[in-house]
């Protein structure tokens, strides 16, 4: 399995992933994170607080139910899901960027026995494993202000990692790609703000334009607000597909990190 | 015993050929340098003996394994030092050494005593929890050699291990190696001064537009052709080293 694993993500010769040494690169980014954090951590928690205040409590004024809930519960379990989203695209559009042209973090590994496919591997893996950081700690603050009625929950957070890995992977795409560090403003507007917007977070797609809907299913962030709403709910009805969904666009786009970065590394 | 040994190597860059069919065998124990301008390949040639860039044509070995096929097992027991800083600033000194070794798989017990070794040897030990940046040019370079060694490589690799240090920096940097010489590590050199190239090196090939001219100690090279190594350099390729 793990060779299949490895013939279909990395096909460059000698330099076969290995899980271990992708573990090494983790590791370093877990070490910064960790000496940060302490200054970092709060704001880790703005952003969404704002949103969840701003709409919730404002908008939420105006709106008073949809479908049988107070507007801020509707919003809650998406502003996790949102947040699990920008954690992994910082982290691996600018993050990886960073580390990769500026600071050459990237040559300095690649001296060692860590090769091109442990690097990246391990870029994508400490994406997707912010995204269950951030994940979970919004999750607490939104369940210790009662804004959760299930510990099913709980069952949402292999799927914050999984959809983590999707956005890490889209992201890293786009970083391998970029030719400078301004162009990712386009990355955010173009895709980052509609998915934001259009994912189900804010208000109930049904209301929306057939076209805008049928475009929403194929975006990852869709399926993961709609599991972070069941499972918060306590049912899995409607989540079961998101699953599918999701684990096959973090199998189909895994390739494509990897190619594209030994195109842009390996000249 | 040849460490590494290349023919036929040819490598294309962006459309241009860098390097275009070099042969060279590099001896265990010796320090070998890649003498030339900016431009020369020399570079290039240092970031295929390092795995970092496949060979367009030709074979590399070193340690007697190819470098397209083993990379890792290669890159376990060579050490690089970069032409620039790519410390990790996001890291403390020590912090930088502890990380690195980790690459390698070295347990965080000995890497700590290595990183504390490593930093007497390079003689910033007082500096150990400062940030990079707040290092001068000089103990960044000290600091990317003691990086280089953590694995106590068999082949270290130096790319203009001295561009840009002031003559004391340089001097200090010369030692160290000199004592690593003495160790009977092997070291392979690329640098654009002379007197480095006559000071350190038992052998140098000269290159030029991605060619190697010749090959051999500096004081046959000074022989045969008359003057000093700048005299020879410019005989062979027409050109001044400075150009």
């Amino acid at each position: 399995m793990a060779g299949i694993l490895r013939t279909y993500i990395s096909s460059s010769p000698g330099g076969v992933l290995q899980i271990k040494r992708a573990f090494r690169v983790w590791q370093r980014h877990w070490m910064v994170y960790t000496k940060l954090y302490k200054t970092s951590f709060a704001l880790n928690f703005a952003e969404p607080a704002l949103y969840l205040v701003a709409m919730g409590l404002g908008l939420g004024a105006f709106v008073k139910e949809i479908h049988g809930q107070p507007y801020i519960k509707f919003i809650a379990p998406g502003i996790i899901a949102s947040s699990s989203m920008f954690a992994a695209v910082y982290e691996c559009t600018y993050g990886t960027y960073i580390r990769m042209a500026f600071q050459k973090t990237f040559d300095a590994i690649l001296a060692t026995p860590v090769n091109l496919d442990d690097l990246i591997a391990g870029e994508l893996i400490w994406g997707a494993t912010k995204s269950v950081i951030f994940g979970i700690t919004i999750t607490i603050v939104i369940a210790l202000f009662g804004l959760v009625d299930s510990s099913l929950i709980v069952l949402a957070i292999p799927l914050i990692f999984l959809c983590g890995l999707i956005f890490a992977e889209i992201s890293i795409i786009f970083a391998a790609i970029v030719p400078g560090i301004d162009s990712f403003s386009y990355f955010y507007t173009l895709f980052m703000t509609p998915l934001f917007l259009f994912s189900g977070i804010f208000f109930p797609l049904d209301t929306m334009p057939h076209v805008v809907t049928s475009i929403a299913a194929f975006t990852p962030l869709y399926h993961l607000v709609n599991i972070c709403r069941a499972f918060s709910a306590g049912t899995f009805s409607g989540a079961v597909w998101s699953m599918v969904w999701i684990i096959a666009a973090v199998s189909l786009l895994a390739p494509f990190p990897f190619r594209l970065m030994r195109k842009r590394i390996i000249p | 015993m040849d460490i590494v040994t290349a023919q036929g190597l040819i490598k294309d860059y962006n459309g241009l050929r860098a390097v275009n069919g070099v042969d060279f065998a590099i001896r265990q124990g010796e320090c070998f340098g890649f003498l030339g301008p900016n431009g020369a390949g020399k570079t290039t040639v240092m970031r295929v003996i390092s795995c970092f860039l496949p060979p367009t044509a030709g074979s590399v070995t070193v340690f007697g394994m190819d470098v397209a096929r083993d990379p890792s097992m290669i890159k376990s027991r060579i050490g690089v030092m970069p032409q620039d800083n790519n410390l990790d600033p996001d890291l403390s000194v020590f912090e930088n050494l502890i990380v690195y070794a980790r690459y390698f798989d070295i347990r965080k017990k000995d890497a700590i005593r290595l990183a504390r070794v490593l930093l007497d040897f390079v003689e910033i030990q007082d500096k150990a929890n400062v940030k990079i940046e707040q290092l001068s040019g000089g103990m960044k370079h000290r600091l990317l050699l003691a990086r280089a060694l953590v694995n106590n490589p068999d082949l270290l690799i130096l790319d203009e291990p001295t561009t840009g240090l002031d003559p004391h920096s340089r001097r200090a940097v010369w030692d160290k190696l000199n004592h690593l010489k003495f160790r009977n590590t092997t070291l392979l050199l690329t640098t654009h001064y002379m007197e480095e190239a006559e000071k350190l090196c038992d052998r140098v090939a000269i290159m030029d537009s991605g060619r190697i001219v010749a090959v051999d100690a500096p004081e046959n090279l000074i022989a045969a052709h008359g003057g000093n190594l700048e005299d020879v350099y410019l005989k062979l390729t027409g050109r001044s080293l400075a150009d």
